[in-house]
């Protein structure tokens, strides 16, 4: 994750201390990806060794205060107007579960796509109902609810894909009988006939 | 909290001999009072016929359905439509409103054919329609209204008078992402207040607006995601 990049784009709002930037960091994004302290000040002390951030004195009980320099600033702006790679996916666990699923003996495709979806809707109701609940009244509020929204929108694609897995899978075991896919549905009509 | 619907070990049997489909197979269901049931599943899983027995618009091979404690197949033909007038209200995906009529007219409908007097059902339609927010429309054709707007006159008209089930057949189905979420969160906002609504969608999304999400493949109820309620879990053993 950008933690680098996104520190620098609080510094544009103003000086911080690294606490603060810890807060403010989280207050937009709902403390979905928890920062650690230790996490911020390692981040700022490598910001600094590169010439993008400087230190700007201390407050009053002692806080290292942080700002941003003008090749900082340049950074933010090329973070902002640079796509995100999507060229390397980031390793996904459940693709590679589901790839092995269905080509090692054995396995029972059917209850492990369903479980990943009761799963995957069990979260997306606790998110929907973090969701019902929210005024947004301040951009601090309003940028949680579009990272909530991106929260359920990923969840929702993966339910999807679980979607077209289980039809492929159906599909696929109706044409050659030997396919992996069995679902208690599919066995008690193979018992019944 | 009790079962305002209440589906008894359902089957339902379309055709006869090699041509017969079994579209719910012993399927055990309830909808209790202040509670949003999804029902998800691929087309031809059950998911409709689940919906069209709980209004009583069809009748199950074998199994009960009860509305209100109310043994549908006790009903004859007169009593059942009654039933369908004064306690469940229907909201479908294509809304259904009548373009002859106003929005304050459609939602006094299903009033009116229940003998209320016009004065009066309008009165209620009015009432209906502002707790959906649109009481400024009411004298609105449903052709010059959005399709939020007009979902939520359906609304209005499934929940007008005193009725506690509400059965919607994928209600956001033809609206954009963020009239949807509305459309759901006025859902919602009817069973919080009371009623019981069964919510039939295939957008995992808009299941995730409901307290519990029942599966159906094949006629047969495979998982249940939210049963935190004792009685919920007790309620679809059966069918587990």
């Amino acid at each position: 994750m950008s933690v680098r990049q996104a520190l620098l784009a609080l510094l544009e709002e103003g000086p911080m201390y690294g606490y603060q930037l810890r807060s403010e960091f989280e207050r937009r994004t709902g403390a979905t990806w928890p920062l650690n302290v230790g996490q911020v000040y390692t981040t700022l002390t490598r910001l600094e060794r590169d010439g993008l951030v400087t230190e700007s004195g201390a407050d009053g009980e002692g806080h290292v205060i942080y700002e941003v320099t003008e090749a900082g600033r340049d950074e933010v702006a090329t973070w902002f107007t640079t796509p995100v790679a999507r060229t390397t996916p980031p390793r996904d666990e459940l693709a590679i579960k589901l790839a092995l699923a269905v080509t090692v003996p054995g396995v029972d495709v059917g209850t492990v796509i369903q479980q990943q979806r009761s799963a995957t809707i069990s979260a997306l109701q606790d998110y929907t109902r973090l969701k019902r609940d929210r005024r947004d009244t301040t951009p601090g509020d309003l940028a949680w609810t579009l990272v909530l929204d991106s929260l359920i929108f990923n969840a929702e694609a993966e339910v999807r894909w679980l979607d077209h897995c289980e039809a492929r899978l159906r599909r696929a075991a109706l044409e050659s009988p030997a396919a992996p896919l069995t679902t208690s549905a599919d066995a008690e009509e193979r018992t019944a006939r | 909290m009790s079962a305002v619907l209440q589906l008894d070990t359902v089957t339902r049997i379309h055709g006869e001999g090699e041509t017969e489909v079994h579209a719910l197979k012993s399927v055990t269901f309830a909808a209790h009072d202040g509670e949003l049931v999804a029902v998800m599943g691929p087309s031809g899983s059950g998911k409709s016929t689940l919906l069209t027995l709980a209004g009583g618009l069809d009748a199950p091979t074998s199994g009960t359905v009860s509305v209100e404690g109310t043994d549908l197949a006790t009903l004859g033909q007169k009593g059942r439509a009654r039933m369908r007038r004064t306690s469940i209200g229907y909201v479908f995906q294509d809304f259904n409103l009548i373009p002859a009529l106003t929005a304050a007219e459609n939602v006094a409908l299903p009033l009116e054919l229940d003998g209320v007097g016009t004065r009066q059902a309008r009165a209620l339609a009015r009432v209906a329609l502002g707790e959906v927010g649109i009481a400024e429309l009411a004298d609105r054709f449903p052709d010059n209204m959005s399709g939020g707007q007009q979902q939520r006159v359906a609304i209005a008209r499934a929940v007008v008078g005193e009725r506690r089930l509400i059965l919607a057949d994928e209600p956001t189905g033809a609206l954009d992402t963020e009239t949807g979420e509305e459309i759901l969160r006025l859902l919602r906002s009817r069973c919080d207040a009371g009623a019981a609504g069964v919510l039939v969608t295939h957008e995992a999304r808009h299941a995730a607006w409901a307290d519990r999400v029942v599966f159906l493949r094949d006629g047969v109820i495979v998982d249940e995601t939210g049963a935190d309620r004792v009685e919920a879990l007790v309620d679809s053993g059966a069918t587990r």
